[in-house]
């Protein structure tokens, strides 16, 4: 590991004055992924602005009713917080998903937007990669790829998000907030993550040196009916090779509104436009769900070993979306 | 601005103080183990995916090998040294003890601090990811074998002890761990 200056910031400014425009220097949360990554020599920061003892470690309710989640608030204590399980249960059971209960203590929020993928290829620095080296290439789309991207991907990378907290976010239009040096700004997270394209180096929209200061979940009725259905190759503590967040509110038989975000899929959480609108209005019946994950997914483009995510996808959409109602009707 | 890739730092760890310098890079892990010799603590995989060096930070347990020493400072380490009031063993420990929750050994103080932690979040009333009703309304959920098993996931056994373990996990449970554990944190 790379020697690096240590930092401990106690106020927000202070944090973003510590990383300056500094490219070698990297915040510090639960350090879950960052130090992980410093010790395989994927990152080789040459200082640290540790961020865990900002006052960001709350979840409040704004008075229009938005939870606004502090980012060094923990996967652990997001996920046991009583209004998330209330009224956003499908984020709760994403992160309650994650990794371990040891990881969830240490992980934050802001850290879990911005940890990177875990691509076989992108954590072997003996190996080329385009999000790592840019323009080395993409060993991925002609080899191990049965775990990577079937939506949104390109030729200069394959790689999938892994973030499970960051799918139901998606599906309930969170809201990034950042701080700067020139000020505070927020993106949403449709916007948070960028196309991969020709840069899968570039990540995110975040300006240089901003720091993630908290999520905003704006108020969302139908989240309180909604489920997080994860499938991975074992039974806990590991990635999802595909994930539904899926939220439903029916009426008199007809879809009155849908929400759904996929992951494991892309480059980022996949918000499901397209079958959003095809289920809105509908009658909440199975063909329906099939038809909305059908129109959803004609956008895929499976790779040699990975096509069978299209038909886990199909299956899940159905599957959550048949509960959902069926719960609903009691 | 001076930059520095070492600093003196002080360590709570089982209510005493440990001043020492480091190198940044230093886990806690490897300060516990190789500046401390506190050696109960466990290192395994070194990447935060076996849970063998599991110990509690703040009262919750978290992997010290993805935990820097530095950043460690100031807050209160309990290592599976510091369970134990003299010769009298934490519950959970003699619950593993008892029904030989363990072959070989190497993963149990990780097995163990984790169990602690395990317990802990229950009382509290945190859902897992197997619980059927995670509603704040619905209260803890039975601590079924099912339940621990999710819980304890983060600590893995090559030996397989995993039966074993779930019942001294289960007999602590039952022995009221918790509130004993509070009194030594």
């Amino acid at each position: 590991m790379r020697e690096f200056d240590y930092r401990r910031a106690t106020d927000v400014a202070g944090a973003v004055a510590l990383l300056g425009a500094d490219p070698d220097t990297r915040f510090l949360g639960g350090g879950t992924n960052l130090v992980d990554l410093m010790k395989t020599g994927v990152e080789r920061p040459t200082r640290l602005v540790d961020i865990r003892e900002l006052p960001l470690d709350r979840i409040e309710t704004a008075d229009d009713g938005a939870l606004r989640i502090g980012a060094t608030v923990t996967n652990a204590d997001l996920a046991a917080h009583p209004e998330v399980r209330r009224r956003y249960p499908a984020l709760a059971q994403a992160v309650l998903a994650g990794a371990s209960g040891q990881l969830r203590n240490m992980a934050t929020v802001g850290g879990n937007l911005l940890q990177r993928t875990r691509c076989g290829y992108f954590t072997d620095v003996t190996q080329p990669c385009n999000k790592r080296i840019p323009g080395s290439g993409c060993p991925a789309v002609e080899g191990e790829h049965r775990n990577h991207a079937v939506l949104g991907a390109s030729d200069h990378c394959v790689a999938v998000h892994p973030s499970d907290m960051a799918v139901p976010l998606t599906a309930f239009d969170a809201v990034v907030q950042y701080e700067t040096a020139d000020g505070p700004g927020e993106l949403p997270l449709a916007e948070f993550y960028l196309p991969v394209g020709d840069t899968p180096h570039r990540e995110t929209a975040l300006p240089p040196g901003a720091l993630i200061t908290g999520v905003v979940l704006p108020p969302a009725p139908v989240a309180a009916r909604s489920r997080y259905r994860k499938v991975r190759e074992r039974a806990s503590y590991a990635f999802a090779i595909g994930s539904l967040a899926a939220a439903l509110d029916v009426r008199d038989g007809v879809v009155h509104e849908a929400r759904l975000a996929l992951g494991a899929v892309a480059s980022r959480p996949w918000r499901a436009l397209a079958a959003e609108g095809v289920l809105t209005g509908a009658p909440a019946v199975p063909d329906t769900y099939a038809a909305a994950a059908d129109a959803e997914l004609a956008a895929a483009r499976p790779l040699p070993h990975n096509g069978y995510k299209v038909t886990l996808m199909r299956n899940l959409v159905v599957a959550v979306l048949t509960e959902l109602a069926e719960e609903a009707a009691r | 601005m001076a930059s520095s890739t070492s600093s003196v730092i002080t360590l709570h760890i089982n209510g005493e103080k440990f001043t020492l310098p480091v190198d940044h890079r230093t886990t806690l892990l490897d300060a516990l183990r190789e500046r401390l010799t506190l050696t109960g603590t466990k290192k395994g995989c070194d990447q935060g995916q076996c849970g063998a060096c599991t110990v509690l930070l703040d009262g919750r347990r978290a992997v010290a090998c993805l935990q820097l020493a530095v950043a460690a400072e100031g807050r209160e380490v309990t290592t599976i040294e510091g369970l134990a009031e003299g010769d009298r063993l934490h519950p959970v420990q003699q619950a593993f003890l008892e029904l030989d929750g363990y072959q070989c050994g190497y993963c149990t103080p990780g097995q163990i601090c984790s169990a602690i932690g395990v317990l802990r979040e229950h009382a509290e009333g945190r859902p897992s990811a197997v619980t059927d009703d995670i509603r704040p309304e619905a209260g803890p959920p039975p601590l079924t074998a099912e339940e621990i098993r999710e819980r304890m996931s983060g600590n893995l056994c090559r030996c397989g002890a995993y039966v074993a373990i779930v019942e001294a996990v289960t007999r602590a449970a039952a022995d009221g761990a918790t509130e004993s554990e509070e009194a030594v944190a």
